[in-house]
Formats: C-alpha cells, structure tokens, sequence
C-alpha cells in the first residue's frame, strides 16, 4: 500500500505506473490545514477521473472529529473509493460512527454497501482494543499500526530493530486473524537505508502481516521479492495440495511429502502460498488450480 | 465574491487566481502546452465555473501540465473560497 500525498495532483497522476497493490491518497498528515479543502477536491476529481485499473484504491480522511471528517467521507464515498483508511482508530464505536457516516452517503447515492474500513490503529489504547476495533463492522477489511504516533504515545522512539513496536505487531496480527481480516504493518521512513527495510519486511512477513505501508515506488521492490512466493515455494505448495487431494480421494487427511509429515496446517500454508502467487502475478489462475 | 487562489505552480498542477468581475467569464490562461490544448483548459475551467453558478469572474490560471480532473478540482477550489458556498454538505 503507497502512501501518497492527497495535495499531489503530480504523483496522484502517476502512482499506479509503479504497480502497488494498492494507493492510499492521503488527506490526513501530509495535507496542512489550509489546503484540506483543496486536496479533498482534489482526489475526489481524481478517483473519478483516474483509471488506476485493478489498483485498490483507499484514502485516509481526517478524524471525524475534526471539521474535515465528515467532508471527507462525503467526497470519496461519492467518488466511489474501494477503502475509507480511518486513522487514530481508538475504540469500537469511532469505527461504528465512520460506518454511520459513510452509510448515510451511500444511501443518497444509491451504492449501499459498498465502501469498506480500514482501521489505522495509532496508540496504546488502540493497541488494547484491537480486536473490538477489528470486528466492530462488516465493513472492516483490515487493521493497519501507524507507528510513528504509536511510539510517541508509548513515550519512546522508533528504532531500526522494533523492539518498541512488538507486542503492538503481534497484538494487530492476532486481532486481524481472530476477525478474519487482513493486517498492514507501519511505514518504514528512511529511503536511503534499504537494508533496514529489508529486514522490517522480512520481520513483519514472519509475525503473520498481509502487507507493508509504503512511502516511494522504490520500496515496492523490496516488498514484493520479501511477500512473492519463490518458484521453489510454489512447487512445493503445489506438491503438498496435490498430496492431500490424493490422500482425500483415498479417505485419509494426513499425507507425507518429501518424507515430511503433512496434515491441514500445512495444507493451508501452501493454498496461502498458491493464493499470494496468483495475486502477485507470478502464476495464472488456471495454473493455480 | 472576493479575490482567492487554489493550486500550486508544481508539475502537474495548475494555479488558479480568481476575482470578481461585472461581464461574463474572462480567462487568461497561461501555459507551455497552450497552443495545443489551451481551448481545452479554458473549455474545462468555463464548465466547471459555470456549473458552479459562478457566471461572472476574472481567471487567471497558470498551468504545469494538469490533467483536466486536476483543472476542475483546483477551480471549484478556488471558486469556493471566493465564494464561501462549499460543495459539500457539513
């Protein structure tokens, strides 16, 4: 997911040239107050307007309790965005007011349903209701950690290991895989320090994340080779789906591979990994089956 | 209505001063891609005004290269704070 600037109109133009999974045009942080009157017009135009193709497309609004809130969830349920990004996400009931606002546009213009919520989790008492957070509405598509005021709130500073952002890590997992939806790690400021981000992608890869928020085409690079399955992967995954589909038609749930017991956690790491390789990409739908 | 501006002279971008004026619309529009897409930018800030309700005013735009939903965004920006009307409802 690439955070861009939502007073931009340059790189809103171009973004999705870089192939992102997905663009978060931004009318939060990096929009000064004088000009969110500007940028809010701004992406509307451009989510109108824009063919960003199969790019998923979500926009960070401003809190609703601030004057822009509201004004912002009116312009890009209009525009028909895929993702309402809500940030400073504290408890259950902000995201139900979210949802209220946003089924009050929808309902005026006829497309109910359709806008989903993406929560941006920002603080210790965010941390703490996660999970409340995570299935406070049927819009939830997935929990994001902003860790830059999660570590001011913790009073402490970001460092390149993380250690500050673990249990908050863990704690968005957790919440995300017990709602059943997806989970987006932080962003990784520093562009001229590669090998940090390397290692965060591959660190939050391991603690079960889905993606990694991103702030310049230059990192989706990292990303990708760090989240696409390996052709050896593939093969293995396909080796083990194999197996099991056999062993099924036989009547028995558990197979060896490669002398390696194989039974139903590893069967749903390999659909996980045939899954990822047809959405990056890498393999077609026809070869995944 | 009073003087205001919206839009920024970066790549991409288009600068819009707009000010009161007693006949019509004037526009004067300066870009490097005038002589071959300048009617366009005029025709697209005309309609944007004029569904605006905005039938009187003096334009000034400067453009960088703007796609036409970056000419309407920074109009109707520029429109509403010289108006004080909001497109939007709260």
């Amino acid at each position: 997911m690439m955070f861009v600037p939502g007073n931009n109109p340059g790189m809103m133009a171009d973004a999705h040239i870089y192939g992102p999974d997905s663009i978060m045009l931004d009318l939060e942080d990096s929009v000064t107050m004088a000009e969110k009157d500007a940028a809010r017009l701004l992406v509307y135009n451009a989510l109108k307007t824009i063919d960003y193709g199969t790019t998923e497309m979500v926009v960070r609004i401003n809190p609703l309790n601030t004057p822009y809130g509201k004004k912002d969830v009116e312009a890009v349920v209009k525009a028909g965005v895929d993702v309402i990004r809500m940030p400073k996400t504290e408890t259950a009931d902000e995201v139900r007011e979210l949802e209220a606002e946003i089924l009050k546009v929808e309902t005026e213009i006829g497309r109910v349903g359709e806008t989903q919520i993406m929560a941006a989790i920002e603080s210790a008492l965010g941390i703490v209701n996660a999970y409340a957070i995570a299935t406070a509405s049927k819009r939830m598509m997935g929990i994001a950690l902003g860790a830059e005021d999660y570590s001011a709130n913790l009073k402490t500073n970001r460092t390149p290991g993380g250690a500050e952002l673990l249990l908050a890590r863990e704690q968005i997992v957790v919440a995300a895989r017990a709602a059943g939806i997806a989970c987006f790690d932080t962003v990784y400021s520093n562009l001229d320090d590669m090998e940090t981000f390397r290692k965060e992608v591959e660190l939050i890869k391991t603690l079960g994340f889905d993606g990694k928020s991103i702030i310049n085409p230059r990192q989706i690079e990292v990303v990708n080779s760090v989240f696409v399955p390996t052709e050896k992967e593939i093969n293995k995954a396909r080796a083990v789906i194999a197996g099991i589909k056999e062993a099924r038609a036989k009547g028995s749930g558990v197979i060896s591979v490669n002398g390696k017991m194989v039974d139903r956690p590893v069967v749903l790491r390999a659909e996980r990994t045939i899954a990822l390789a047809v959405a990056a990409g890498v393999i077609s739908e026809e070869e995944a089956l | 209505m009073k003087e205001a501006s919206a839009g920024t002279l970066e790549s991409g971008d288009i600068l819009i001063q707009i000010a009161p004026a007693q006949k019509g619309l004037e526009i004067e529009l300066q870009s490097s891609v005038a002589a071959q897409f300048g009617r366009q930018i005029k025709t697209v800030i005309k309609d944007t005004l004029e569904g605006l309700g905005v039938d009187n005013a003096y334009v000034k735009a400067v453009d960088k290269g703007a796609l036409d939903c970056t000419i309407r965004a920074r109009v109707t920006a520029a429109a509403v704070r010289a108006t004080g009307k909001d497109v939007w409802k709260d």
